[in-house]
């Protein structure tokens, strides 16, 4: 017998390491149950990320500052064009809101008539994408914030494009988002024009898809998603992907796959909701003319803070209260950089 | 006899490795860390198993079975930490694949390109039957095998493995 072991000692270790390991998955999975209150994280696993997230901020952090001194000083061609071009687009921009600030007037008056709750986010914190999870398997990003700013399990976490993910664990510094393309999860979603109902899911190929719409309704490609609010994480009517092509039936209802309405392959910054309120608009946001441009544009991108002085109905109402401000007006949402950590008082 | 020239031999004629704490420490280290960094603006990356291919070529170039399935369970765990499911999936995977590798490494030569494309590629393959086993019986994850997605990966891997390996031959010390 014991020759027979000392024979086989690899073949037999190599059995009590797989053993080991299946006896603590087999742990876990018991273990992560949602409802339980003590579902942490393990020991490696915190350990891991404290010793990788780190190098990773340094090299990222390093990363920007190299291409925007590039950017910013060197590589400075066609910037009087796009200058130009970005003048008129403001032009365009300021018609658009003045429309934009009758229909938002009309809409709060008529919240206010019914008595309509409606979330707002109130307070966000800006974060950078720092590393993923480099596993087809595990769709998760890195992102530089953690408990210290604030940051806990499942916030949401979203682009000024739209919907990003949640956050799945977080450490002092550093948290993990799921993104909305993991499988092991869903978002509430409500097709924009047809009001229906539905779940956006990820699938294991990395595809996100619209399930529980009846066969017999009409979906059309090109229709957007917003959230619905029903999964109780992300605030209702953010941007979550668009409908790229109806496929193949599956039983009794459609088989829609979308396209994100956030480019989750090139993510760097992100915002994490922190908080949200569920309130009536306010009297003041009713009564006391046209709503502030700013009002608007928050509704979209939540990072943007309210100007200082609340004017309202000229175009003059978008610019910012102070040159500073103005300047942080960036004709590329996809480059801007965080200002601050928190923003606060973001009504949408 | 030279180390090209053996096909199949006894573990004698055979040339063992070693590596520094450094490199041992370092390049799966460095491996993880480069996947998870380029994971998030090359998506593509993720087809590759950077951390897979280091367990391989510590493994072969070791020829040894006990450090061979410790090097897999160590980087395996690691790599199962960074990711949002049970850790121990990718720990499995690769302490088989790296006592596969080693038990390999002492009965074949694994220098030239060739053998290391073919080691890449079947160790791929070997690496995400097991995954997927213990995802779908273990875990109960719901994961699908596509046998085309795998494949091109698998090859992409056997390729990658041949310009990595190279590269990692320099840090061969010889035991």
């Amino acid at each position: 017998m014991e020759n027979l072991f000392v024979r086989h000692r690899n073949a037999t270790l190599l059995v009590a390491l797989l053993f080991a390991q299946i006896l603590g998955l087999a742990m876990q999975v018991k273990r992560a149950d949602p409802n339980q209150p003590d579902h942490k994280a393990p020991l490696l696993r915190v350990w891991v990320m404290s010793v990788i997230t780190p190098v990773e901020k340094l090299v990222v952090s390093s990363g920007h500052g190299i291409r925007d001194t590039w950017n910013d000083y060197v590589n400075l061609r066609g910037v009087r064009k796009e200058n130009r071009d970005l003048k008129a687009q403001l032009e365009r921009m300021r018609i658009e809101q003045i429309r934009l600030q009758e229909d938002a007037e009309q809409g709060r008056r008529l919240q206010a008539v019914l008595h309509f709750k409606e979330q707002f986010i109130s307070q966000t914190v800006a974060a950078q994408v720092i590393g993923s999870s480099g596993s087809e398997q595990s769709r998760v990003i890195y992102i530089d914030k953690g408990a210290n700013d604030g940051l806990a399990q499942d916030m949401p976490v979203i682009t000024p494009d739209g919907v990003v993910g949640k956050i799945v664990r977080v450490l002092s510094s550093t948290s993990q988002v799921l993104l909305i393309t993991d499988p092991a999860w869903g978002v509430g979603g409500v097709l924009e024009k047809s009001r229906l109902q539905g779940i956006a899911k990820g699938t294991p190929s990395g595809d996100l898809k619209f399930s529980n719409i009846l066969a017999d309704e009409k979906v059309e490609p090109g229709e957007r998603v917003l959230t619905s609010g029903g999964d109780r994480i992300f605030p209702k009517g953010l941007p979550l992907a668009t409908v790229s092509e109806l496929l193949k039936r599956e039983d009794m209802f459609l088989n829609i796959r979308l396209v994100p309405a956030t480019n989750l392959n090139r993510l760097e910054e992100v915002l994490v909701i922190t908080k949200v309120e569920e309130r009536e608009p306010s009297a003041d946001e009713t009564a006391n003319g046209p709503v502030r441009a700013a009002d608007v544009l928050a509704q979209r991108l939540p990072s943007v803070k309210k100007p200082e002085t609340p004017q309202s109905g000229s175009p003059a109402a978008v610019k910012p209260a102070n040159p500073q401000q103005q300047q942080k007006v960036q004709p590329k949402p996809a480059e801007t950089r965080p200002e601050a950590p928190a923003t606060g008082d973001n009504p949408r | 006899m030279s180390v090209a020239n053996v096909t199949y031999t006894s573990r004698e004629e055979i040339e063992v490795h070693k590596f520094s704490p450094w490199a041992t420490i370092g390049v799966p280290l460095a491996a993880l860390l480069v996947q998870s960094l380029l994971g998030t603006r090359l998506r593509f990356v993720s087809v590759f198993d950077l951390p897979l291919l280091v367990t391989i070529f510590f493994a072969v170039a070791r020829r040894n079975q006990l450090t061979g399935m410790a090097t897999g369970m160590f980087i395996g765990l690691l790599q199962d930490s960074l990711t949002h499911h049970p850790i121990g999936m990718y720990g499995i995977a690769k302490t088989v694949v790296g006592f596969a590798a080693s038990s390999l490494g002492v009965r074949l030569d694994v220098e030239n390109p060739g053998s290391r494309i073919i080691m890449g590629f079947s160790f791929y393959l070997l690496h995400q039957a097991i995954y997927f086993a213990v995802a779908r019986n273990l875990v109960n994850e719901e994961i699908p095998w596509a046998w085309g997605h795998t494949l091109g990966a698998a090859l992409a891997n056997g390729l990658l493995a041949v310009v990595l390996f190279a590269v990692m031959d320099k840090l061969k010390q010889r035991a």
